[in-house]
């Protein structure tokens, strides 16, 4: 059974399509990076799967129905909305008090274990505490759930490095398994890249490209063509081509890479240059659209 | 308001082992109220200030005890009566007030307060549904207020009655008379009858009607739970110059008391035969008003699942 399946999504809010069919599945044991513009779809798409929004279309998370079963499907399903939500008003101790009274799966001991690593205090009140405690409060909660997909939105947006990197160390060491599911909508793609398994762009509410890491290390390649090449290159119809310091950067997908290694200085894309080329490539947006 | 603790596993080793993988509706539901105690404090500080006020009040009228003692004597029995328990009926005319205040702005409060911090979205991110939830918060100003109200008083009056017996005994005067004329018992089963039928029962439409306006409105509920129910009466006033909401809502406001006890009769009887508890259950306007508190409990619940972070 994929953790999450969904066919023909839709969307809308008045007049704005914000989901507009989107066909994704995700198996077991990825983590998914869920890609996109601003306004792309991505947390309603997220909302969706998590029941916090009606839907059209098709959509199983973990086998149940999202919408109907929000609150049995918690059980089982965690998520980091973008900006930090824990109730201001509430102690430390109190949420930890909280969630282990309502949640099945909670091991406080495990959630004391990741605050003893903080400078958390169980007597601060939330609103006491800065925006990356907030966050590493939040994830110590969350990492003690024994859950089995994670859904992540933006979870380090407004945070400084040494948190974003914090929050994704911690969350693969300590808490990832082949057992578990995680998906992270974000669009500060750095950070995630080398924690990936899977990767989707999702543009104006479609995703545009679904693809796994190997298989995109497989089929594109981003050359830095010498000068004398170029013409050569360009026979190869490339998916973009930027003009960088002493020559021409270009992305071709499914081009053999000893063929192109030859042209000049081959290596696998970074994520964030093949969401340009492959934004861009949308019919009706503008060369360049950035991240 | 601790009294289920021992129901909950405290240390997380017992609380592995036994885990279950559904945690029971009652347990979710003593965890949500517990958690509108944390948030909202005033629940219980208010009635605990307005009890503050009242007994130093009353200490400092302790000075003129024994002068009012002593010409209260000459009266008859009925008028002492009336002379006696007036401080002590004013005590829980305020604290009833202060809990019904806080009433109304809690529920005000409660469903929208979740959504304009965007913690709503921590909250449903646990298992808790979205039933238990507007029942937790429903619970709070129908069953927990008017208990706390009840426990309050109580303890309030109780202490007066001691300073008094202090003050009488030090001037020398006997107890007979303030402890036979005030029946705190008496007292005490008319507040809670009052609390229950019109504070929990009679009460509970409105209540609920806060609530569903909570979770409906995206800024400002106050006015919104206000002025539509303006609006309709003046409407009905100048489309057919009829008063017939604006009765509704007055009886609904005021017209308890009519309900539950008998007219005309002594206040204090010792039988306690003016309350009509039969009359009260058998009344249509009981009824009809718990049906729609239900029905704007409903629509809360659906409300709640539907909308998001204002």
């Amino acid at each position: 059974m994929a953790c999450i399946e969904a066919r023909g999504l839709r969307k809308a809010y008045g007049t704005t399509i914000a989901l507009d069919g989107v066909n994704m599945k995700v198996e077991e044991g990825r983590i998914l990076g869920l890609i996109g513009p601003n306004g792309a779809g991505k947390t309603t798409a997220l909302d969706s799967i998590l029941g916090l929004t009606p839907y059209q279309g098709q959509l199983r998370t973990l086998g149940r129905d999202p919408w109907n079963e929000r609150d049995q499907l918690m059980r089982d399903v965690c998520f980091i909305a973008d900006v930090a939500v824990l109730p201001r008003w509430a102690r430390v101790s109190q949420l930890l008090d909280y969630v282990g009274g309502v949640h099945p799966r909670f091991d406080r001991a495990k959630a004391e274990g990741f605050l003893a690593k903080t400078t958390i205090q169980r007597s601060s009140k939330v609103r006491e505490l800065s925006k990356g405690m907030v966050t590493q409060l939040h994830l110590a909660l969350v990492m003690a759930i024994d859950a089995r997909l994670l859904v992540l939105d933006e979870p380090t947006l407004g945070l400084d490095i040494l948190y974003r990197k914090q929050f994704y160390d911690s969350m693969l060491n300590d808490y990832f398994d082949r057992n578990r599911t995680i998906v992270v909508a974000t669009h500060q793609v750095e950070e995630i890249e080398h924690v990936l398994t899977d990767v989707m762009f999702i543009d104006r509410g479609r995703i545009v490209f679904d693809c796994s890491m190997e298989e995109l290390e497989s089929r594109y390649t981003e050359v830095k063509v010498r000068p004398e090449q170029v013409v050569a290159a360009r026979a190869l119809k490339a998916i973009s081509e930027r003009h960088a310091i002493g020559g021409s950067v270009m992305l071709f997908d499914g081009v053999d890479r000893q063929l192109l290694a030859s042209l000049g200085e081959a290596r696998t894309p970074s994520i964030a240059d093949l969401f340009v080329a492959v934004i861009s490539n949308q019919p009706g947006r503008a060369q360049g659209a950035a991240l | 308001m601790n009294t289920q603790s021992n129901a909950i596993p405290d240390s997380p080793v017992e609380a592995r082992v036994s885990a279950p993988a559904m945690i029971p509706e009652s347990r979710l539901l003593y965890w949500s109220v517990q958690r509108e105690l944390w948030e909202s404090r005033s629940i219980y500080i208010a009635p605990l200030g307005a009890a503050g006020l009242i007994l130093c009040g009353f200490l400092l009228s302790m000075f003129r005890l024994p002068s009012q003692m002593r010409a209260a004597l000459a009266l008859d029995p009925m008028q002492q009566h009336e002379l006696l328990s007036k401080p002590y009926n004013f005590a829980s005319l305020l604290i009833m007030g202060t809990t019904f205040i806080v009433a109304v702005f809690y529920c005000l409060d409660a469903l929208h307060g979740e959504r304009r911090d965007r913690s709503i979205l921590f909250w449903k991110s646990l298992p808790v549904s979205d039933l238990t939830t507007v029942l937790s918060k429903a619970s709070i100003p129908i069953v927990v207020i008017p208990l706390l109200t009840f426990a309050v008083t109580v303890i309030t009056q109780w202490t007066m009655v001691l300073m008094s017996s202090v003050a009488l005994l030090g001037s020398g005067l006997s107890l007979t008379t303030l402890w036979n004329e005030l029946s705190l018992s008496q007292m005490w089963m008319n507040l809670l009858y009052h609390l229950v039928t019109i504070h929990a029962l009679w009460y509970a439409p409105i209540f609920c009607w806060l609530l569903l306006v909570s979770a409906w409105a995206r800024r400002a509920p106050i006015l919104w739970a206000t002025l539509p129910l303006l609006a309709i009466a003046l409407v009905e006033r100048i489309a057919f110059n009829t008063m017939h909401f604006a009765a509704m809502l007055g009886n609904r406001m005021g017209g308890g008391a009519e309900a539950i006890t008998m007219q005309g009769s002594a206040p204090m009887d010792p039988m306690m035969t003016h309350l009509t508890p039969a009359h009260f259950v058998s009344s249509a306007g009981l009824w009809i008003g718990l049906t729609i508190a239900a029905a704007f409990l409903a629509g809360a619940v659906r409300l709640r699942r539907d909308q998001g972070p204002v």
